[in-house]
């Protein structure tokens, strides 16, 4: 399982870097695309939203189901990955490349409340 | 506890990711269910589908019973080999399945039915061939040493009075066979390839017919839209069946593409596409009723006296989205509901069918809800693709 140790996870299998500028980039890990499988759509935020931790703010569809997608930190939607949502199967092929969105949080410190890449690897091993 | 089919071990060899289908630990694909689509629509792959029942119908009162029991007609069968696709029907007219059945003789027929209903099926079909089925439930034909179980034995079922045929009839589920479904455009040449001595039976068929390769049978049918074969075959023999196969670079493929393909070529789905409480004639299935013949079969009377006043037809997504069961279409005339639907790989955009009120027409725009927003779809009529060709 492909779990880099230099990002934090969700127990609900979102990635988020924070970077040197403030904002976080949030996708999904290589266990949930390898989960979802074949993936053909994705319902990207508005650019300008606010989200609560924990909210629905994306869709990731596969051939076989739609998988909703939540904001690991609360924050404002700042940017999203057109190139991504226009081709899909970028996130079958390197889910860590292929970010859905970025958001500027509200509180940086809250991403220590996220999972390291050891305690991720528990919850993706049980599921 | 799931069932394991014949091939639950070289699943397991090859890669698969297994799911729960019916009752049945299947394979869902070998890594990639798109790829196992474009492998069938334009090479060759294969399925294990021994989920699947066969039962077999033998005695003189058989035909009789298929007329009674199934919403098609088995006299359209002359040939040995020849099949047919049919619903058999409740008495209120509802599907309590889909299946094919295989002609050999006036008093032999092989029904194939969907492992979610084969209980239901088996019981039922005893039940009308004059007496119930001895003897327990059918089980895996695969114990947990992968070794197959010997078949139950035939049931042979007493002359019952009062029915009108009275005629004997046994009814023989068949879980000591295994099938494989070899599909694409050039599924037909690498079985020949696979299997020697195949294609010298089985060169001449057409599709919808059947013939036999010493105990297996070997038929030109399938649930994909493309041309292939369907092998029926002891299930000790299933296992080296599949690995020549494989041999002969036929690939795997798993229920996730059967399901595309199916969808694609138009073609329902039992308990998705259609149930107890569907009339065919909804369901997009009137050309497998035949009401036109006197005989009378169960359900025939409920749907001879009704004009449905829904129609099944399929749809096209415009926008950027996945169609799937459930979702709700608005039109002109009212109300709809998608009962099957997917994103096409062989189109790259999504496909439904859709259960819709009688008076929408192909060419009519209509909006599916998903989740909060309104889509626009376009009405077709299936299937979107057959032989590796877009045809909407």
């Amino acid at each position: 399982m492909n779990i880099p140790t230099d990002l934090k996870y969700a127990k609900s299998h979102e990635w988020a870097r924070l970077a040197d500028d403030g904002l976080v980039t949030v996708g999904i890990s290589d266990h949930a695309q390898e989960a979802l499988g074949d993936i053909v759509f994705l319902e990207l935020p508005q650019v300008g939203r606010k989200v609560k931790a924990g909210e629905e703010c994306a869709v990731v569809e596969s051939v076989k189901a739609a998988s909703d997608i939540y904001a690991p930190v609360a924050g404002e939607v700042v940017a999203v990955n057109q190139a991504a949502a226009d081709a899909p199967e970028s996130v079958n092929q390197d889910a860590y490349a292929a970010w859905l969105f970025k958001l500027k949080p509200d509180n940086a410190a809250d991403l220590d409340g996220l999972l390291d890449a050891a305690a991720y690897a528990k919850v993706a091993a049980e599921g | 506890m799931a069932k394991q089919t014949p091939l639950y071990a070289t699943h397991v060899r090859l890669g698969g990711k297994l799911v729960d289908f019916a009752g049945w630990d299947m394979p869902l694909h070998y890594g990639s269910q798109v790829e196992e689509h474009h492998q069938v629509r334009r090479d060759a792959g294969m399925f294990d589908v021994s989920h699947m029942l066969a039962i077999d119908l033998e005695g003189e009162g058989s035909r009789d019973l298929l007329h009674k029991l199934i919403a098609n007609n088995v006299d359209k069968l002359t040939l040995p080999g020849r099949a047919l696709y049919s619903c058999m029907l409740n008495p209120k007219g509802g599907v309590i399945d889909d299946l094919i059945v295989y002609f050999f003789r006036p008093d032999f027929y092989r029904v194939v039915v969907n492992a979610g209903t084969a209980d239901k099926d088996l019981a039922w079909i005893a039940q009308h061939a004059g007496g119930a089925l001895a003897g327990p439930p059918q089980e895996s034909a695969a114990n947990d040493k992968g070794r197959a179980q010997p078949a139950n034995g035939h049931h042979p079922l007493p002359r019952e009075g009062g029915r009108g045929e009275g005629r004997p009839v046994t009814v023989k589920p068949r879980r000591d066979l295994a099938m494989i479904a070899v599909q694409g455009p050039n599924a037909r040449a690498k079985t020949w390839a696979a299997l020697p001595g195949a294609e010298a039976t089985s060169s001449g068929l057409k599709p919808f017919h059947a013939a036999w390769f010493g105990e297996a049978l070997i038929a030109r049918t399938g649930y994909t839209g493309e041309d292939g074969f369907e092998l029926m075959i002891p299930a000790e023999r299933a296992e080296a069946t599949w690995d020549a196969l494989l041999a002969s670079s036929v690939k795997p493929a798993g229920l996730g593409a059967r399901d595309t393909l199916r969808l694609e070529a138009g073609m329902a789905l039992y308990g998705q596409d259609m149930d107890e409480q569907t009339s065919p004639l909804e369901a997009g299935l009137a050309w497998t009723v035949d009401l036109a013949a006197p005989r009378d079969f169960i359900g025939k009377s409920v749907l001879a006296g009704r004009r449905p006043d829904k129609q099944t037809l399929g749809l096209l997504l415009e926008d950027r989205g996945v169609l799937r069961a459930h979702q709700k279409v608005f039109c002109a005339q009212g109300e709809g509901e998608i009962t099957s639907g997917t994103f096409s790989p062989s189109m790259s955009r999504s496909i439904a069918l859709a259960r819709l009120p009688a008076g929408v027409a192909v060419g009519d725009t209509v909006d599916v809800e998903i989740r909060d927003k309104r889509l626009k779809a376009t009405v077709v009529k299936p299937p979107f693709v057959r032989n590796g060709k877009v045809l909407v």
